[in-house]
């Protein structure tokens, strides 16, 4: 469903991703690990189409799409969705408000009828329930006043409703505790199924002890340098990524 | 890689909705302004004697006076003698009895603007005033407002019917010699609406005053005037539009309204006088003079404004609080696009004891735009007790605009607690993103950062106007991201 071919990304003329080559097939659960400034995020970035990143070489092929072609939104629309790193605040819009203008942005799009009030209400509810959450988070402003852990199961609770097909985790794991770590991992594992796919950018081995991937890449200077199946994550836990830096995929 | 250049520029070519122009058969006076020219009007209103007068006086007044400069705001010179001070569809000599004796094509004007003057179709617990140009041309529901004891007329009709009313209130709240635009306002103004709610009566239905210049090379001169007798209460709404020319013109109203013992009165505006196009070409001069006195113990009066169109907006909604416990409230939000100026906030003199106010500006500022906030909270020395909290918010969009606050604060009871809040915030280009990710157009995305914004205000609106303000607010802003 996702077809990354020698893909090279620069910011500002400086090289970034160096001829990234990646496959994803329906319902695969893929990590990427890599050091720091290998360009994990630039990745997520380019994917879900942020501005400011130069795509110098390559191509990108999303069920049967130039994703590259796409503009942001119709590529979310599309079903590509990316859990942010830092996830931001929306002062005044409630949360519920804007589940529903991006649940109807896509049905549009998908040529289907907006849900009302009440439908959206039933199918919210049922979602908030299976990642535990209170029903409280819906009426307050999106990520305003939420904590590192709350922020980031909102994040997972608007992939549970917008239902996406590539599922984008750019280190949903970072800035959170322990239980918040499990209640997350749990929320992202009810959302797998044999159609959609994940893609986990991580610096730590313990999100896969939640989140079991089918294959798990090392991404250093631009490139996938290593591919694997989980017991790699926990070879780089042991050994760093240094023995890695420098070798070809 | 977002929203592309192309988008952009089809978003900013996106025309001003109510720019058309109605073609009719009008009586104009010839440009100028002299004593012969305020003689004329005053006879073609068939006004009492005392309104001459009061023209008069306003206007020798007003011939002293300089222009004011002091906003932070570029205004070209006015040439007052360009300007014609009064034309009506001709139709409208001897004033419709009823609807059906309204011209057919201003009926239509009304309607295109979403507007409809006949009562079937009216929303109903709406009635509307409807001003074109200089002079009233529809009334609506008039006879069941009646009923309650509700005088809601054009201003000229209730110097006919009501004189003494109106000699009593009429400058009583803006004086002739208040300011430069006030003063000549009490010069020339030619129609409005006149709102007289009695003793005790809560007004059974919203009030409302449907501006719309039509005329090129006129100005809008109107006055209003709203008086809520002991213990009653009125919300009254107002709405503005204008065609799109290449010429500004000007706009000068006074709003006086007055409230007794106990009484409360909500007025709530949404302005969307034509902005110019994005060159700063054209556009309304939006020179605006709306005070309210709570003269009666336990009075209060809301003020409640969405500001999005008009090349200049210049108006200070304000609050005199003379009775004890008396209350004022300012919610705003203000937006400017493009090339739009506007210098606005309110006044809130506090005079009676325990009297209260609350300030909530939000200014928003897209383009070249300049937004500025201008607030003054006076506590006299006899206002023990005083209490305003103000919170003065604004939001930029894009790096070419300006936002300005200049709050005053003069306080001379030290019982007195006044307390300032004020941010400054941009929309960043994560939150674009980021709703955009969520498939949230740009413009969309925008449109409901600005409303999240704005929320506090809104919600002060009532319900219909709260939806038409969301609704502008994203027209107005569309061509603002890039």
């Amino acid at each position: 469903m996702l077809s990354i071919k020698n893909l090279h990304v620069t910011i500002n003329d400086k090289p970034i991703l160096k001829g990234l080559t990646l496959d994803i097939n329906p319902g695969e659960v893929h990590a990427i690990m890599g050091p720091n400034g290998a360009g994990k995020s630039t990745l997520s970035h380019v994917l879900s189409g942020k501005a400011g990143y130069t795509v110098t070489e390559g191509s990108v092929t999303y069920n049967g799409k130039d994703l590259l072609e796409l503009a942001p939104e119709i590529r979310a629309r599309e079903g590509v969705f990316l859990a942010f790193q830092y996830p931001v605040e929306i002062p005044g819009v409630s949360n519920i408000y804007l589940l529903k203008a991006a649940l109807n942005a896509m049905r549009k799009h998908q040529g289907l009828p907006e849900v009302d009030a009440m439908d959206f209400l039933t199918i919210v509810k049922s979602k908030v329930k299976l990642l535990q959450m209170d029903e409280k988070f819906l009426y307050r402003a999106v990520n305003e006043g939420f904590s590192g852990g709350e922020k980031k199961r909102n994040e997972i609770l608007q992939a549970a409703i917008l239902e996406p097909k590539l599922c984008i985790l750019d280190e949903t794991d970072s800035g959170l505790d322990i239980d918040a770590l499990r209640i997350v991992s749990e929320g992202v594992n009810s959302l797998r199924n044999a159609e959609r796919s994940f893609l986990m950018i991580t610096h730590y081995q313990r999100l896969l002890d939640y989140i079991k991937p089918d294959v798990v890449h090392v991404l250093a200077d631009g490139k996938i340098v290593k591919s694997g199946g989980p017991e790699l994550a926990l070879e780089l836990e042991e050994r760093g990524y240094s023995w890695l830096e420098g070798q070809a995929a | 890689m977002s929203t592309s250049a192309q988008e952009i520029e089809h978003l900013i070519s996106q025309e001003y909705k109510q720019g058309f122009v109605t073609e009719l058969e009008v009586d104009t006076f010839p440009p100028g302004l002299d004593e012969d020219v305020i003689r004329r009007l005053s006879k073609v209103k068939n006004e009492p004697e005392f309104m001459l007068e009061y023209r008069l006086k306003a206007f020798r007044h007003w011939q002293t006076m300089p222009s004011p400069d002091w906003a932070q705001l570029k205004i070209d010179p006015i040439d007052y003698q360009a300007i014609s001070y009064y034309s009506a569809p001709k139709s409208k000599k001897e004033g419709p009895k009823s609807l059906d004796e309204v011209d057919p094509q201003l009926l239509d004007t009304y309607k295109k603007l979403g507007i409809p003057l006949d009562e079937q179709e009216r929303l109903a617990g709406i009635a509307v005033d409807a001003v074109f140009d200089s002079v009233s041309v529809a009334t609506t529901f008039k006879g069941k407002l009646k009923d309650a004891g509700v005088i809601f007329c054009p201003i000229s009709e209730a110097l006919q019917e009501y004189p003494e009313l109106v000699k009593q209130y009429l400058g009583s709240v803006v004086p002739t010699g208040d300011n430069f635009f006030a003063a000549l306002n009490s010069a020339v103004f030619t129609d409005g609406s006149f709102v007289y709610i009695p003793k005790g009566v809560r007004c059974p239905m919203e009030l409302s005053t449907y501006f719309r210049i039509n005329a090129a090379n006129t100005g809008q001169f109107e006055r209003t005037l709203i008086i809520a007798d002991e213990g009653s209460h009125v919300s009254y709404l107002e709405g503005c539009t204008a065609p799109m020319r290449d010429e500004n013109q000007l706009h000068a109203a006074v709003v006086e309204l007055v409230a007794l013992d106990n009484a409360q009165i909500k007025y709530s505006t949404v302005q969307n006088w034509y902005p110019g196009d994005k060159d700063g070409k054209g556009g309304i001069y939006n020179f605006v003079t709306k005070r309210a006195e709570c003269r009666g113990r336990n009075s209060k009066v809301s003020w409640t404004q969405v500001e999005t169109g008009s090349a200049i907006t210049w108006k200070y909604p304000s609050c005199v609080l003379l009775g004890d416990d008396s209350v004022g409230e300012f919610y705003s939000v203000a937006l400017t696009n493009n090339l739009q100026q506007a210098d606005t906030g309110t006044k809130m003199i506090h005079i009676g004891k325990n009297t209260r106010s609350t300030i909530v500006s939000k200014g928003i500022s897209a383009g070249r735009a300049q937004n500025t906030y201008r607030g003054l909270v006076k506590v006299a020395k006899s206002a023990e007790n005083a209490r305003n909290h103000t919170q003065c918010d604004s939001l930029l969009v894009g790096d070419k605009c300006g936002a300005h606050t200049f709050p005053y604060v003069e306080v001379k009871q030290p019982t007195a607690q006044v307390e300032h809040e004020a941010t400054t915030s941009k929309i960043s280009e994560d939150q674009l993103f980021f709703c955009q990710q969520r498939g949230l157009s740009a413009e969309d995305a925008v449109s409901m950062i600005v409303n999240g914004f704005c929320k506090e205000v809104f919600k002060e609106l009532p319900m219909e106007f709260a939806v038409e303000a969301q609704a502008l607010l994203g027209i107005s802003l569309e061509g603002a991201v890039g």
